[in-house]
């Protein structure tokens, strides 16, 4: 069991910003493969991974990192700071 | 080092003030903050900032620990907000002290660079019509991170 975060305009399109997913992906790919069947919302949040960033335990990684002993995923576009 | 990502404004000339005052006898301190900007044309009304709480402190701490390493600073500051900003707000403010000035400024400029595209923060624009619209990361500030 994970924790998945999704930020700004993922967020907004999956329509929440935080859930526990039960989940025996062993990498990111993996994952986003098995939220993208769940729903339409999901598949078109995830429909350009390019688009998209990925944090695991709060650290930027990318999309073939495993998950492994990871407790939360996160989702976002790329960072708007400054 | 300080880090501060916070709600409420800041002031920037106090905070200069307390950074140079602490940092007295380096040489060089160049600071640097960021405004929202008044609408170009679409009647900009606000800008909404939202950020990944449990990683912003420490991703800024990261970046303001390898700009210190690098340049030699005798200290660095970064204060970023979020939340609801409107137009002439501050947003966010740097401020490095070195022994020189080059030092000073080439940290002061690594960390706007790596802020704007690595620090999770990402911004609304609240448009007078009602309209909202993220805004878009831009290549020439993921660009900017290559002469580094």
């Amino acid at each position: 069991m994970m924790d998945v975060v999704y930020f700004a305009w993922v967020r907004e399109r999956i329509g929440l910003p935080r859930e526990k997913v039960e989940s025996t992906a062993a990498t990111v790919s993996e994952l986003v493969a098995e939220l993208s069947v769940r729903e339409e919302r999901y598949a078109a949040a995830f429909a350009d991974l390019s688009a998209l960033r990925v944090a695991l335990d709060q650290e930027l990684s990318d999309f073939d990192a495993s998950l492994e002993g990871v407790r939360e995923v996160a989702f976002f576009p790329p960072m708007t700071g400054g | 080092m300080h880090v501060k990502v916070q709600e409420e404004r800041f002031e920037f000339g106090r905070e200069a003030e307390a950074f140079a005052a602490g940092c007295a006898g380096a040489g060089a301190v160049v600071t640097f903050t960021g405004v929202v900007r008044d609408a170009d044309a679409g009647g900009l009304v606000a800008m909404e900032i939202e950020h990944y709480p449990g990683m912003t402190q420490k991703a800024l701490e990261k970046i303001t620990a390898d700009a210190m390493a690098r340049w030699s600073l005798a200290d660095a500051l970064v204060i970023h907000r979020h939340g609801r900003l409107e137009p002439g707000e501050q947003i966010m403010m740097v401020a490095t002290a070195a022994r020189h000035r080059v030092a000073a400024f080439e940290a002061a400029e690594f960390l706007m660079d790596y802020l704007k595209s690595r620090a999770p923060f990402w911004k609304k624009e609240i448009l007078e019509n009602g309209s909202a619209s993220w805004v878009e990361a831009k290549e020439i500030d993921e660009e900017a991170l290559t002469r580094w």
